[in-house]
């Protein structure tokens, strides 16, 4: 796994792309992330009183283990990582080999939407870090 | 893997904290964050079982101050010692920058010791990485208790079993008071910070 070196531009370009996606169809959080737990971009309304560092070393220990609990059942990986809350619903995506993006949305957002936005995000988002 | 962030200046990196169940990882990472003030320390994380024993790592995340007008981000991990959890282990190592391996001094612990090496080497390899490139201190911990009834190890024994091939640094400490836990953490994170940026050109 090669570091990630992060310019300006790439972070910049990588923000604008998720608000326009996701923080516009009404997501509260969402959290560019790679596979060690580092944090490449935060975004949202709820960023402040959110304790992300550790909400980013947990997801992707959350996230690496369930990709080897998907081995351990013959699957490559599982398409789909949410969980769901009383008002608040988590969902987790792989981008790229490296990088997971987490959304975090209330009920006024449904999953359906989240899926179809993370799969065009992770296409943009692969081809800016692709760039670099 | 370091995170450089170019726009704000800030290097983060990984360093993770191995050796077998007990020897005192935690009680490494319970120290660092009691003695720290609360500007250079974030919030430790820690997921255990009931009996005190990590179950998937501790994280305790540092703010070290500026290098070159970088501003260091470390993240302190340990893993769970256990041998039942070597998944867990290998899934912590993802990304490692730096590793401080701790060595127990209990003669009890004696082959202990030398699986839990064996299984670093093994896990970083499934990373393709080995401990010879990641800039690596070793910690033998425990020394308060040479000096009571309770047999241990000399640190000859423990250099000819950890250290021959290794080759690097050695720290004495007792975790529980604190000795040698920061003089470990500075030399650590003194080569990790060099490795990274001398890789990426930044000095
Ligand atoms: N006497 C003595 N006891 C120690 C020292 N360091 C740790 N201990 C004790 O050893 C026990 C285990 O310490 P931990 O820090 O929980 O060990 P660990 O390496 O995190 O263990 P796992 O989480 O199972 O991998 C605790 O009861 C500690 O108080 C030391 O320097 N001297
Ligand atoms: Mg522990």
């Amino acid at each position: 796994m090669a570091d990630l070196v992060l310019t300006t531009s790439i972070l910049e370009e990588t923000r604008i792309q998720i608000e326009n996606t996701l923080i516009k169809a009404g997501v509260n959080t969402v959290l560019l992330i790679d596979e060690a737990g580092n944090i490449v971009v935060a975004c949202g309304h709820k960023t402040d009183n959110l304790d992300t560092i550790s909400l980013a070393a947990l997801a992707a220990a959350n996230f690496g283990a369930t990709s080897q609990i998907a081995k351990l059942i013959g699957e490559d990986d599982f398409a789909l990582l949410f969980h769901k809350g009383e008002k608040d619903s988590i969902h987790v995506a792989r981008i790229g080999t490296d990088l997971i993006l987490v959304t975090i949305f209330g009920d006024n957002v449904s999953l359906g939407l989240i899926r179809l936005r993370v799969a065009q995000l992770a296409k943009s988002i692969e081809k800016t870090f692709g760039q670099k | 893997m370091a995170l450089i962030n170019l726009s704000k200046r800030e290097i983060h990196c990984k360093i993770v904290y191995y050796g077998s169940g007990r020897c005192g990882k935690t009680t490494n990472l319970l120290y660092i964050y009691n003695a720290m003030n609360n500007k250079a320390r974030g919030k430790m994380l820690t997921i255990e079982t009931k009996g005190e024993r990590t179950l998937f790592f501790d994280l305790l995340p540092l703010n070290l101050g500026k290098i070159n007008g970088f501003d260091i981000r470390i993240q302190l991990y340990t893993v769970p010692g256990q041998t039942i959890y070597k998944a867990t282990r290998k899934l912590v190592l993802k990304g490692v920058d730096g590793l401080v391996f701790v060595a127990d001094y209990l003669k009890v612990r004696h082959e202990k010791n030398i699986e839990s090496l064996q299984d670093l080497r093994r896990n970083l390899l499934e990373h393709n990485l080995t401990l010879e490139e990641i800039p690596t201190v070793l910690q033998f911990n425990k020394c308060d208790m040479v000096p009571t009834p309770i047999p241990t190890l000399t640190r000859e024994e423990l250099e000819i079993d950890l250290n021959r091939e290794l080759n690097t640094k050695i720290f004495e400490a007792a975790a529980t008071k604190g000795i040698g836990v920061f003089e470990t953490l500075k030399e650590i994170s003194k080569r990790t910070v060099h490795y990274v940026a001398t890789k990426h050109l930044l000095t």
